[in-house]
């Protein structure tokens, strides 16, 4: 064998980094060996049902339990009655507000939890709650954020009416939370007062849901004897999940352990704290025996996270070339009825201000103001991070319609304006510090890809034929993500920073467990994390086992959330690896008696430089190491561990292209070609990478032609089944086409940025900008989420291009 | 989303089932394929105090035909009609409209009795039906009694069948050689009811119309046979002047229930341009 | 006490009893009394297909059947696909292929293209997208998924 082709074999044996290993967590799910939340069952075990309001708004007069406590099975029902002697009636939110666990007094929202039935079977709990009987007197209800703030608007708070503050600055009005704002507006303003072209729309980020296919629950398991804790729960941050059940329950963290098993999905729909799991835990610490609460479909649509809800205004200022002098965008944000948004301490309105893209931008002003409407509480980060879409939205959009105004192509304008690759690292107007890109070059090799300049051949030869019954949109995103929560200085959540971690123990034969403190719902960390580890250590893949989710077992991390996995706790592997690494160097050093100096690594062992002959291999070192025969006064084992905290956050970016056709007639949109370029720097798994790409698109797509969760003028839920509430099927959903540039970030130990949330963040804007663009030679510069046909077809009503 | 408790019932004839009608009284309901009412039971909006399961009565199932007739039995599921050889060739339309209905799974246990009997104008086979001009074999106490379907869907979720009775059979008249079929259904996606959907059934003679039956789903409280539209066709050649008119007579007879689907206006020009669709693609079926 | 009766059936080959109200869905005498955990519930509504199971070679989501609609049937579920110690060519497929992350959907998704190819053992990329309507992935937009039953196809085709 020659030696290349030797070197070869052993690189290949490790399946380390840029190779697509197959996953390793495969072999349960294939097998329906999953262990998730619902799939407990324990001795003794009680179900929970919840009871829910059927109103937005309304006072509760009275409960009564008699009936549902006859009821066979039922065991007992709890109130906000039976939660006040433990002060667990109302819970602190992230975002310095108080929620009610269960409605005290009033409802604030369709479906809120109003009581829990416990039985001892789930048909039992249910047949429960049908016999609650709630004394509701109806309130009118606020459901359109802009009549929240109006002099006559019902207030909704009453328990906070007298609070001017909370925790976000000054309140104006009892149904105001916060104005949030930042840049330079009076700056800004100059520039708008001096451009030549200005453009400015109204832009709606729609209610959605992020829909997880398996819903909320929990079991919770509180042993009276000891004292201790267990709580399995469908949870993205099992960590901070515990610290916060220490912070209610006042039981020591120590007593503490969060299991967070098999998550069926989660794209920000698991990180709060719901109501459920709070009953669910008095309700075992009550009685003494293990508690389930599983959520149904409905009340998981109705109740838990909502995203986006940002009614936004966006407005740019550019010169006569449609370079853009000045950037004002501000939102209105409907948070629901308690400002349980999820956010770091510092960023009420999460990373709104990454809201100038991929652009050079001056002069930028930007600001939100929320209000509390009838409406489920949430705000969660539905596959992006915090207000990452609403923020991209409103650029990419933007741009087109900067475009339409200037008269140049959508593609040039964004060529005009974007950060150079020699400008890296690039700080924006709102002080983020871009940290690595070449935006020119991924949307050139997009543009070759499907050749571009002839699909405008085409829409151009389509506009001029009158007969032709389809119209055809292409639509560009060119965005940057900001992901990687984050450095501590500037992140936290309750006080906790939002570093992460991870814990890795080699074992004598060379077999490695890892222990990380995020937590993986579908991502394949199991895979990616062991190929960080091969690759960094020098042993199998196959042979490293990862574990996340048990906080007994896993150091402190925040979870997973905001595509941080990579950025921040694939980080701290790189780092433990390393820390294992240099004591494993000093053992072959002492070995082969050598200085250390005089060592190089290569693949999976430490050579003597010159000396090709003398080496040890990692595997070796793992049982020396356990030996007596080390270096003076070092302590045997090959363990570390890394809390990291990183220095910035992460940028990747991607170019998108989306060619659609539209049924006149139906206003059908059928997406005919995507094409996603995604550069998320060094890339760890090929076929993950794009495995989450394709289903980041598939959300993108759900998000921009179909879902938003509509109510009446009451607050009454409108569609919150899988009937109305739009998951596409295979027959819906596009073909994928993917692409790839790479560009190292460079404070990344391996250079990696992270990816699941950008097809997310840049595929909606996408789609919207080519339903869009099939209208812009009509004059039409935007129009709002979702696209569904009826949607389009009343754009194509309205321009007559459906007269026979 | 547990039923509340009930009791079950599985007769393994007819005749026992409408025994059990009979015993129970208006406290039973009929299972079919349970998709509607099953779901409807869960969120006990339904809450009958018996449920008689006809999936165990061998004689309601089967596809046959006698003389110049279609027999399908009340059970016959969406999966077995979609699998069938006989209406491949006879009646098509059938197998295509089947395939518009929910997804696969619910396919294998949706019937097509129960689609008809539910009286659910979002269905389909109502409107395949009126287009195939189908009669329906209900069986009760007193005997068999055949009614047509064009006039046994009296309003929303109310037919012609008593509550003693049980629809046993769909009969169809083979349709004529060389006739062109079309089932166009608009919906937001699979799983999804009509936005709004139009059955066709159209005999040509030489480049004319001589027959044209016009079903509309999902367009008013029940299904709409187009009357207008039918008469207006008989004798003309099929192009966009006539495919106009008589989706404009279709529209005009809709009044659909706004939704999220849409609003009264999308649901009328979406009928009109199923109803255009459907002819247009009967049309280049037809043989004349 | 709730009256129940004693419902038997096969279930991947071996005959089992449960007792049961006549209201029980199948799904959760499979899941908590035969412990079954493999077919999952997403929405109750017979919308997701998580709970998909082959019931007398039927595909059905058995959180729309009762189960005392299951007397004497024959039930495969995906703890039934792997025979003798080998797995399946669709559950080998859903892994080579990438085809799934959460696991969630990946029991009822298998099970269903089960029946697919047993009903269409050569199936185009469109006869699979529209055989699996019925089930719902939110995690990997279905093209690896399309890509596994076509590979899992050839394969169970060359086996023949």
């Amino acid at each position: 064998m020659s030696q290349t082709a030797e070197l070869k074999e052993r690189e290949q044996k490790l399946q380390g980094m840029g190779t697509s290993l197959l996953r390793k967590e495969d072999a349960r799910f294939i097998r329906g060996q999953g262990s998730y939340v619902a799939d407990i069952k324990m001795p003794g075990m009680l179900f929970g049902a919840i009871v829910r309001s059927p109103y937005a708004h309304a006072r509760i007069k009275g409960i009564d339990k008699a009936k549902a406590l006859a009821c066979p099975g039922v065991v007992a029902v709890l109130t906000a009655a039976d939660l006040k002697p433990v002060k667990l009636d109302w819970m602190p939110t992230v975002g310095g507000d108080v929620q009610a666990v269960l409605a005290d007094q009033k409802v604030h929202f369709q479906y809120q939890d109003v009581a829990m039935v416990l039985a001892t079977d789930r048909a039992a709990a249910y047949d429960g709650v049908a016999l609650v009987e709630v004394d509701y007197e109806e309130l009118p209800a606020i459901v359109d954020p802009k009549k929240a703030l109006l002099k006559d608007a019902p207030v909704l708070r009453e328990d906070i009416v007298d609070k001017k503050d909370l925790t976000h600055g000054p309140r104006t009005h009892p149904n105001h939370i916060f104005t949030w704002e930042a840049g330079d507006k009076a700056a800004a303003d100059a520039a708008f007062k001096n451009a030549p072209i200005t453009v400015r729309e109204e832009i709606l980020n729609p209610r959605v849901h992020p829909c997880p296919l398996e819903t909320c629950g929990c079991v919770a398991s509180f042993n009276k004897a000891t004292g201790y804790l267990t709580l399995y729960v469908t949870t993205q941050i099992p960590h901070l999940f515990r610290t916060v059940l220490a912070m209610l329950s006042g039981i020591a963290e120590s007593k503490i352990r969060v299991v967070g098993g098999d998550i069926g999905g989660g794209f920000g729909n698991k990180v709060p704290v719901y109501p459920g799991y709070v009953v669910a835990t008095v309700a075992s610490i009550v009685t003494g025996v293990p508690v389930k609460w599983i959520e149904s479909r409905i009340d998981n649509i109705s109740t838990t996270g909502f995203a986006r809800d940002y009614h936004g205004v966006g407005e740019l200022a550019a010169d006569k070339d449609g370079r853009i002098k000045g950037l004002r965008f501000t939102a209105l944000a409907d948070h629901g009825a308690f400002n349980s948004h999820v956010s770091a301490t510092k960023f009420p309105a999460g990373l709104f201000s990454i809201c100038t893209g991929s652009y050079a931008i001056p002069n930028t002003y930007c600001r939100v103001d929320a209000v509390f409407t009838n409406k489920a509480p949430g705000g969660v980060a539905y596959r992006c991070s915090l207000r990452v879409t609403e923020a991209i939205y409103l650029i990419e959009r933007m741009m087109d319609v900067l475009a339409q105004k200037v008269g140049v192509d959508k593609a040039e304008i964004r060529r005009r304006n974007f950060v150079k690759a020699e400008q890296f690292p690039y700080t924006t107007g709102f002080g983020w510090t871009l940290d690595s890109g070449n935006y020119h070059a991924a949307l050139d090799k997009v543009l070759k890809a499907v050749d571009y300049e002839g699909l405008r051949r085409e829409q151009a030869a389509k506009r001029a034929d009158p007969k032709s019954p389809t119209l055809m949109g292409i639509g560009i995103s060119t965005f940057t993500e900001i992901v990687g929560a984050g450095p501590t200085k500037v992140c936290d959540i309750l006080g906790v920073g939002l570093f992460d971690s991870c814990e890795i123990r080699v074992h004598p034969t060379g077999g490695v467990i890892a222990r990380l403190g995020t937590m993986t719902q579908g991502q394949g960390h199991s895979t990616t994390y062991a190929q960080i580890i091969a690759t960094e250590l020098g042993l199998p893949a196959s042979d490293i086992v990862v574990e996340e989710g048990d906080t007994d077992k896993a150091p402190y991390g925040a979870g997973t959330w905001g595509s941080r996995s990579t950025p921040v706790s694939g980080a701290a592997t790189a780092v433990a690896a390393r820390k294992i690494k240099d004591k494993a160097k000093k053992i072959a050093a002492h070995l082969l008696e050598v200085a250390e100096g005089d060592l190089e690594w290569e693949i999976d062992r430490f050579k003597v430089k010159g000396n090709p002959s003398q080496f040890k291999t990692m595997k070796e070192l793992c049982l020396v190491s356990h030996t007596g025969n080390l270096p003076a006064g070092m302590e045997q084992g090959l363990n570390a561990v890394a809390y990291y905290d990183p220095p910035n956050l992460t940028f990747p970016f991607g170019a998108y292209l989306c060619v659609v056709d539209i049924d006149k007639f139906t206003g059908e949109v059928k997406v005919r070609r995507f094409y996603a370029l995604d550069d998320c720097g060094t890339r760890i798994n090929p076929m993950i990478i794009d495995g989450q790409v394709h289903g980041g698109l598939t959300e993108a797509f759900a998000v921009a032609m179909g879902q938003q969760l509509p109510f009446d003028e009451s607050g009454n839920h409108l569609g919150n089944s899988l009937m109305d509430y739009f998951l596409p099927t295979a027959v819906e959903t596009p073909a994928w086409e993917t692409d790839h540039t790479v560009t190292p970030c460079p404070h990344h130990p391996l250079g990696a940025k992270g990816v699941a949330e950008s097809p997310h963040v840049g595929g909606i804007p996408c789609f919207s900008n080519a339903v869009i663009d099939a209208f812009a030679h009509l004059g039409v510069t935007h129009m709002d989420m979702p696209h569904s046909a009826y949607r389009v077809w009343q754009k194509c009503n309205a321009l007559g291009l459906n007269k026979r | 989303m547990i039923p509340a408790a009930f009791d079950y019932h599985a007769p393994r004839s007819v005749a026992d089932a409408i025994k059990l009608l009979g015993q129970l009284g208006p406290e039973a309901k009929l299972l079919a394929g349970g998709h509607s009412l099953l779901p409807m039971m869960k969120l006990r909006f339904a809450q009958p105090a018996h449920l008689v399961d006809l999936g165990r009565i061998a004689e309601l199932r089967g596809i046959s035909q006698v003389g110049n007739e279609i027999r399908i039995g009340a059970m016959t599921t969406e999966h077995e009609l979609l699998s069938s050889k006989l209406l491949a060739e006879k009646a098509p339309l059938l197998v295509e409209g089947a395939g518009w209905i929910a997804d696969p799974q619910v396919r294998y246990k949706g019937t097509i009795g129960g689609d008809i009997s539910h009286g659910d104008p979002a269905n389909d086979h109502p409107a395949l039906m009126i287009a195939l001009d189908a009669s329906f074999v209900l069986t009760g106490p007193k005997g068999e009694r055949v009614v047509k379907a064009d006039g046994y869907f009296l309003g929303l979720y109310s037919t012609q069948l008593a509550a003693d009775e049980i629809l046993t059979q769909i009969r169809i008249p083979v349709p004529a050689a060389g006739s062109g079929w079309s089932y166009q259904k608009l919906k937001r996606k699979t799983g999804d009811f009509a936005t709004a959907a139009t059955a066709v059934m159209l005999q040509m003679k030489g480049k004319s119309v001589a027959k044209a039956a016009i079903g509309l789903t999902n367009a008013g409280p029940t299904v709409l046979k187009a009357r207008e539209a039918e008469a207006y066709l008989a004798g003309k050649e099929i192009n966009d002047a006539s495919l106009n008119e008589a989706a404009r007579l279709a529209m005009k007879i809709c009044n659909p229930t706004p939704d999220q689907r849409g609003d009264a206006d999308y649901k009328r020009a979406m009928c009109g341009e199923m109803t255009r669709r459907a002819l247009q693609a009967a049309h280049a079926r037809a043989k004349a | 006490m709730a009256k129940t009766q004693k419902v038997s059936f096969k279930l991947n080959g071996k005959p089992v009893e449960a007792t049961v109200e006549a209201r029980e869905l199948l799904i959760y005498t499979l899941r908590e009394k035969l412990a079954h955990t493999g077919p999952h519930i997403g929405c109750e509504t017979s919308h997701c297909g998580a709970c998909t199971v082959d019931l007398d070679g039927m595909s059905v989501k058995s959180c729309t059947v009762l189960t005392v609609q299951c007397e004497g049937a024959e039930l495969t579920t995906i703890e039934g696909m792997e025979q003798g110690g080998a797995l399946h060519a669709l559950q080998q497929a859903f892994h080579e292929e990438h085809g799934l992350q959460c696991g969630y959907c990946t029991p009822g998704m298998i099970t269903r293209a089960y029946r697919l190819l047993k009903e269409n053992p050569n199936p185009s990329e469109q006869d699979i997208r529209k055989g699996i309507a019925g089930n719902l992935c939110r995690c990997t937009g279905y093209q690896n998924i399309v890509k596994a039953v076509q590979s899992a196809a050839k394969k169970l085709a060359a086996a023949r």
